[in-house]
């Protein structure tokens, strides 16, 4: 992914873990969150940048209105089946590197809402790297994971940083497509399969205007 | 030796020039864009960035890392050559009109070897004129040109086309809406904005931007602000229009366009447009304080301090900073302060209003004129 990349292929381990604090300090410092409020959660993220909790302290308070400038999207509330190919699409428009914080019980693990309807859980999406629990969170918790998110960027290393394969990340959710949800019949067919090692298929079924307009 | 040395010298003054201008002038951004973020968290009662550095002060350059160092994504369908030429030329008419910029008086040049850097201007009573006394001084100024409003009008006129370029080199919708906007925008408002300068300019009697500062130099009350009002009025509103800035940031309406005509920009490429705008919002603001604020001059100072020595250029600078410094401060305020326009009352207004505004303005400042000098 760009620069990044070439300064890990052409330096020496001794520049790059400096460069690494450098870098690190940059990313922490100004995390600028992608401005995506999905439910009541997305109430309590707007006043964690009020005048009570503020995020701008910390550099966080410019959510962009555009995936392609935003470092961090928070997934704030639930995930119905139907937001959920947009939520992956916001998610592949970010640059790298991004983050992702899973904002509340429903986003997390689909919280109260245990129904057809609602994503069990957002990293079945994209991979998450903060969890908050409650329902919704505090603003205080999410300026709390704003920091533990700081701290993990600090912890992080240029090398680990790879070119992600297109296939994979384009496999995963395919635009125009649904999550398989838990307990349906498509989720133990693909175990059955996964079980007989046949090769793993995409994680996906095609929604009903995918396959009326395929047939 | 000396003869080299002599020729060398003005080259040398130049490079100088040009590296401590640009240098001031990108702090100056980088601090407005801190600036902005702290005056915004005030106005709405909270503290704004105090983590990076001591109270923020690393902030803009933690933002700029970040930015030369994420992904540079480039949309499949764009048109790659316009996409990667629009955040130059946007950034690059922005900075272009820092070579006029009047930042202080004559120094004296004892030497005499800058005589061809020197613009040799001097106020003398109703008009500007060029005097061989004057001569002698070197004018704190990068480039010597005597049409310089005209020059500064024009190259930002020109930076419409970054934008403009931007949307559409993008081939999204949203960008393509902001470009246009934009466009409209920035054409419709240049009208009002060059209307309003013609009555400084009548009243200095030159283009010559140290030219017009001379021409206030006689006391505060000469500002041309005073016999000008209407037409700093008009100016100030139409530079807000220029520079997309609330209350006429239709180009990047969040609520309407995603981001505007950098929908589509990621990493460094919008980092520059990003810079274009606060580089535009200080050329607006020396143009205001040198048309109607009396540019660096400071009342009574040459009183106390003798003109042309090195302490009264480092006060002027000082001073000339400050008022800058005062307008970018209105800026932050007004954007803390207003929501924004629907587009067809910005038309509206910029064509029905402030432009007929503008043009009175001239006709009554023509009138005026004619019959004092009569």
């Amino acid at each position: 992914m760009g620069l990044e990349n070439n300064i890990w292929e052409s330096l020496p381990d001794v520049i790059t873990v400096k460069l690494d604090a450098v870098i690190n300090w940059a990313r922490k410092s100004s995390i600028w969150p992608a401005t995506f409020g999905l439910a009541c959660c997305a109430i309590e993220m707007m006043n964690s940048v009020s005048a009570r909790n503020d995020l701008s302290r910390f550099g966080a308070e410019t959510f962009r209105a555009s995936p392609r400038q935003a470092d961090v999207m928070i997934v704030s509330g639930r995930v119905s089946r139907k937001m959920a190919p947009v939520l992956r699409r916001i998610y592949d428009q970010m640059p790298e590197p991004k983050w992702v914080i899973s904002m509340g019980a429903c986003a997390t693990s689909g919280g109260v809402f245990d129904n057809y309807a609602i994503v069990q859980g957002v990293d079945k999406i994209v991979p998450v790297d903060i969890y908050i629990p409650g329902c919704p969170p505090r603003p205080e918790m999410l300026v709390h994971a704003i920091t533990m998110l700081q701290e993990k960027i600090m912890s992080e290393s240029v090398k680990d940083r790879k070119d992600t394969f297109e296939e994979e990340s384009r496999h995963s959710v395919v635009p125009g497509t649904l999550p398989v949800t838990e307990g349906t019949a498509l989720e133990r067919e693909i175990e059955e399969e996964v079980a007989q090692n046949k090769a793993p298929r995409p994680y996906t079924v095609p929604s009903k205007h995918e396959r009326r307009r395929s047939s | 030796m000396e003869e080299i040395l002599k020729t060398a010298f003005p080259f040398i003054v130049s490079a100088v020039a040009i590296v401590a201008a640009f240098g001031g002038v990108m702090v100056i951004v980088a601090y407005t864009v801190l600036a902005e973020r702290k005056v915004l968290g005030w106005i709405q009662g909270r503290i704004g960035p105090n983590r990076v550095g001591p109270w923020g002060v690393l902030q803009p350059f933690a933002d700029l890392l970040k930015f030369i160092l994420k992904e540079d994504l480039v949309p499949d369908k764009s048109t790659k050559f316009m996409y990667f030429l629009a955040p130059l030329v946007a950034l690059g008419c922005a900075l272009m009109p820092m070579v006029v910029y009047p930042f202080g008086p004559q120094v004296t040049d004892p030497l005499g070897w800058l005589v061809p850097y020197t613009t040799g201007i001097a106020y003398v009573g109703p008009a500007v004129a060029y005097t061989a006394e004057a001569a002698k001084g070197v004018t704190l100024a990068i480039a010597k040109i005597d049409v310089g409003v005209l020059y500064v009008l024009g190259i930002t006129s020109v930076g419409v086309y970054g934008i403009a370029l931007a949307g559409w080199s993008s081939n999204n919708k949203y960008s393509l809406m902001g470009g246009l906007r934009s466009s409209a925008q920035m054409i419709s408002y240049e009208l009002a904005m060059g209307a309003s300068v013609l009555g400084v300019v009548m009243l200095a009697g030159t283009l010559d931007l140290n030219g017009i500062i001379l021409a206030q130099t006689q006391s505060p009350f000469k500002w041309f602000i005073i016999p000008q009002f209407i037409g700093f009025m008009v100016f100030l509103i139409a530079a807000f229009a220029e520079t997309n800035r609330v209350p006429f940031d239709l180009p990047e309406a969040e609520t309407e366009l995603v981001a505007g005509f950098h929908t589509e920009y990621s990493a460094l490429k919008f980092a520059l447009f990003f810079m274009a705008e606060y580089v535009n919002m200080f050329t607006v603001s020396v143009m205001c304080t040198t048309l109607f604020l009396g540019g660096w001059y400071v009342p009574g100072l040459s009183h106390i301090v003798e003109p042309g020595s090195l302490l009264y250029a480092v006060i002027s600078i000082g001073a000339f900073v400050l008022k800058i410094c005062c307008f970018l401060f209105l800026y932050i305020w007004i954007r803390g302060t207003l929501p924004r326009f629907r587009f067809d009352q910005l038309m509206n207004f910029g064509w029905k209003f402030l432009l007929p505004v503008a043009l009175i303005n001239v006709i009554l400042s023509v009138v005026v004129i004619y019959f004092l000098n009569s």
